[in-house]
């Protein structure tokens, strides 16, 4: 059982097998590239689903449309953490051993490594040592007594590879469970508030029109603060392109709020507002038609509701505004009432025929092209309807009817048959925000620059050995020297030559040359 | 800010006279690949001496002899060429000569190029007021800029200067490609681009992925060499030692892996300031984060026994597989936050 235990540890922590779940993850991230996917677009994954038949089914069974919450993802990665630690924690032993360790004893032949020098020089063996000592300085150095009278010196440099690669590890250790972290303690929610001065709240999930909260968020416990947007402002180039976009903002959180303090900010894409822990992002803008109607009795009303754009080039937007009839407390009355002003808005308005479309995603000519209809909005049916559209169902089965159909300007009415009047009062814009919060991402990021200091160190900081040896010979010494590169060869030939010319310079002329300093890399 | 319509015009021709330069270059280095045959078996003779001489990897030694840049290495060849070729060896020398000039024509014929590829940046950059990698041709571009870039400083390190032709062959494709295909006149970016973090993202993006274009090439280029399939041995015994390939690739892998790394971490830290969250799993993102455990396994098949060599070089071109993937077929098939400009 323990030799079962043992063995699956060491499979698992294997090299071979890390890089097998390397390939893994590799794999089964790559179908959440390939196909739609529930947390970025629910609507496209339904779509796809539908129009893919079992095969669709099937897929969604098997969670493909949330790859990176499946179980088989999840696995993956989990195993590769294991695998990461099972890794770490003998090589984190091996080099806190390694850090306190000496150098290793020096090869009885040096001839034989890929960089050596042999050359007999006048100075003694202790002068040549003490050259040595002093050009090694920087190198971790162990001297030796030797047989013979030879002395020599063991050097080693470059401990920081390994100090490089086990940052970089344990820093991909820390990046995953800030993530994790994150993804229980992060939310996120997206509002559309007119611009017009109104104001939004942070102050629970049914401020938003979307929220998705992480695992340990219940949406009671939001940082506060207030956010009242009083402008939007977007300039265009010739040809449609959005060039830039501002929200002028003013916001409010931690004592402002109880000082009722309002500050201002400019909202831009690109520079979110960052406060009270929180980020607020503007995501995008639009229209909203302004509607009065003046019911029969001479009560008025003024609603202003977003209409979303269909076309994000021209800003030709959609939308519904919808009335109910004044002091009718009667449901059944109200049912036959109520009033809905839906079709297209153009924020530049070219007309074929009776036809609206847009030509410029500006303000310069605003019109809409509207159908009233009249009767059932369907509101008491018990089921949630679009902001944006009739309920179709109430106009197929006749229950609401359209009582006119109107190409309006700002400031034009259209009277219906009862002698309700419908104007056209201009057009506000709106802006849609989005409020994010993650405590863990400071963390994420931090371990993020940990990644990259920690490889470049790894890759760049070479890890090699030298060796010198002295023996005495008649009035002199015998001069040895031996380089090997633990990793990566390439280079070390250079700075073994360096070393060695170094070394001969401060020691005096050679007496003979016995051989020329050999490099070699590989 | 106006765009001007001048300098962009004179930033089209320099590309277009940039990838000229690149085809003739590539013509030249192909005729130095197949004629200039003399030089190679010389450097075949002095590996059989060097490692019989007792050494065991004696590879790199034309590295030091036969240096791309500096005097010529053509007056020795005849010494130390085989008797029984002794005859011929003035044709030889006189053949192997010619491809020798002809490949530092190359080499100089790229260097042209450069200058006017970084001047079809330049000035495009001058033109529109921004960095010049706001769209996906200008970002080939730059990608195509930095590969042949890198090409040249593996030039001066290594003797496979007559490989030229194939890193050039996938710089031209793409910048035939983005010249025809993705052409995007000049223009300033949307708001969403308006940001410093446009000019450190993508320039860091572009150059990594550069960088990797030069190994994934020599890794196909290794396995040529090494599986030595039947329909290229012509090719294969043309190729210079597998094992410096193996390093021209790796050393190329590992000085890009670290810069696509930091830009990956630069698109997540924009991602966070621009989009509201610093990871979110864009189609552009994934792929992004599977080249980078390509290229990561990539460098841990190396440590591992049964997998250096040969697999290492598989993986090297998946990852170069995946980058190109992540290019063309996420920007112009899939729909994500990384479309812009229409691309």
């Amino acid at each position: 059982m323990i030799a079962l235990l043992r063995n699956t540890w060491r499979g698992l922590t294997s090299m071979r097998t890390a890089l097998v779940l390397l390939f893994l993850l590799a794999l089964a991230a790559l179908p959440g590239a390939l196909l739609p996917q529930r947390s970025l677009n629910p609507q496209k994954v339904d779509e796809y689903v539908a129009s893919h038949g079992w095969w669709g089914g099937l897929l969604d069974r098997l969670e493909f449309y949330d790859v990176y919450g499946s179980v088989w993802f999840s696995a993956v990665y989990l195993l590769l953490f294991i695998s990461l630690v099972g890794c770490l924690l003998p090589r984190s032993l091996e080099y806190a051993k390694a850090a306190r360790g000496r150098p290793v004893i020096t090869p009885r032949n040096l001839a034989r490594l890929p960089h050596h020098h042999e050359t007999t020089v006048d100075a003694t063996p202790e002068e040549v040592m003490a050259t040595a000592r002093q050009r090694l300085r920087g190198w971790r150095m162990a001297e030796r007594e030797e047989e013979d009278g030879a002395r020599s010196i063991s050097a080693e440099r470059g401990y920081l590879r390994e100090t490089g690669n086990l940052v970089f590890h344990f820093a991909m250790l820390g990046l995953i469970i800030a993530l994790a972290i994150g993804k229980m303690y992060q939310y996120e929610g997206q509002v559309i508030v007119l611009a017009n001065g109104s104001q939004f709240c942070n102050s629970g999930t049914l401020s938003y029109d979307t929220f998705r909260p992480g695992l340990r968020v219940d949406g009671t416990d939001l940082d506060p603060f207030c956010v009242k947007v009083d402008g939007f402002t977007a300039s265009y180039l010739p040809t449609g392109q959005a060039d830039h976009y501002r929200a002028d903002i003013e916001y409010q959180s931690g004592e402002d709020l109880a000082t009722n303090t309002w500050r201002p900010y400019p909202l831009e894409v690109n520079s979110p507002l960052r406060t009270a822990g929180d980020r607020v992002y503007l995501l995008s803008h639009g229209y909203a038609p302004v509607f009065t109607v003046t019911f029969p009795d001479g009560q008025k009303r003024t609603h202003t509701t977003q209409w979303r754009p269909v076309n994000q080039m021209t800003y030709l937007s959609e939308g519904a505004t919808k009335f109910d009839p004044p002091g009718v407390t009667d449901p059944a009355q109200r049912r036959q009432r109520q009033l809905a002003i839906t079709g297209l808005f153009a924020p530049t308005a070219v007309l074929q025929g009776d036809l609206l479309g847009s030509a410029f995603p500006d303000l310069r000519d605003p019109a809409v092209a509207v159908d009233v209809l009249k009767g059932d909005l369907g509101n008491e049916s018990g089921r949630g309807q679009s902001i944006y559209e009739v309920n179709q169902e109430m106009v197929d089965s006749g229950r609401l009817k359209r009582v006119a159909r109107e190409n309006m300007r700002p400031g034009e009415t259209v009277t219906l048959d009862d002698g309700t009047k419908i104007s056209f009062d201009g057009v506000q814009q709106w802006v849609y925000l989005q409020v994010s919060h993650d405590p863990a991402q400071v963390w994420v990021l931090v371990f993020a620059v940990l990644i990259v200091l920690g490889l470049g160190t790894s890759l760049v900081v070479k890890r090699r050995r030298l060796w010198v040896r002295a023996v005495p010979a008649d009035g002199g010494t015998v001069l040895l020297l031996g380089g090997l590169a633990r990793t990566d060869q390439a280079g070390y030939g250079e700075e073994f030559g360096r070393v060695t010319e170094d070394l001969l310079d401060l020691l005096g002329p050679e007496r003979e040359h016995a051989d020329a300093v050999t490099g070699r890399e590989s | 800010m106006d765009i001007n319509q001048t300098l962009s015009g004179y930033s089209d021709w320099c590309y277009g006279i940039a990838v000229g330069a690149y085809v003739v270059a590539m013509l030249f280095y192909l005729y130095e690949q197949a004629f200039g045959y003399r030089r190679r078996t010389t450097v075949r003779n002095r590996e059989l001496v060097a490692v019989g001489a007792g050494s065991e990897s004696a590879d790199t030694e034309p590295a030091d002899t036969e240096p791309a840049d500096t005097e010529p290495a053509d007056t020795e060849p005849a010494s130390d060429a085989p008797t029984d070729e002794r005859p011929a060896d003035e044709t030889v020398l006189e053949r192997n000569n010619r491809a020798e000039r002809i490949g530092k024509l190359a080499v100089s014929l790229t260097v042209f190029g450069v200058m006017l590829h970084v001047a079809a940046l330049a000035l495009r950059g001058f033109a529109t007021h921004r960095a010049p990698w706001g769209n996906m041709y200008e970002f080939g571009a730059v990608l195509c800029l930095v590969a042949v870039g890198t090409w040249l400083v593996v030039l001066r390190k290594y003797p496979v200067r007559h490989l030229g032709v194939w890193v050039l062959l996938p710089v031209v494709v793409l910048m035939f490609l983005g010249g025809v295909l993705l052409y995007t006149t000049a223009a300033p970016v949307q708001p969403a681009l308006q940001s410093y973090w446009l000019v450190i993202h993508v320039f860091t993006i572009a150059s990594g992925s550069g960088i990797l274009l030069v190994p994934g090439v020599v890794s196909i280029l290794y396995l040529l060499k090494v599986r030595e399939p039947r329909w290229s041995t012509g090719l294969a015994a043309r190729l210079p030692a597998a094992d410096v390939l193996d390093r021209v690739a790796y050393r190329a892998t590992v000085f890009a892996f670290p810069i696509y790394t930091a830009g990956v971490i630069f698109g997540a830290i924009w991602a966070e300031e621009s989009w509201g969250r610093f990871w979110g799993w864009d189609p552009k993102e994934t792929v992004a984060f599977v080249a980078w455990v390509v290229y990561a396994a990539y460098l841990h098949s190396r440590a591992t026994a049964g997998w250096r060599g040969g697999r290492a070089a598989v993986i090297n071109i998946v990852g170069m597989a995946a980058m190109i993937f992540n290019l063309f077929f996420i920007n112009l098939v899939t729909a994500g936050l990384h479309s812009y400009a229409g691309v």
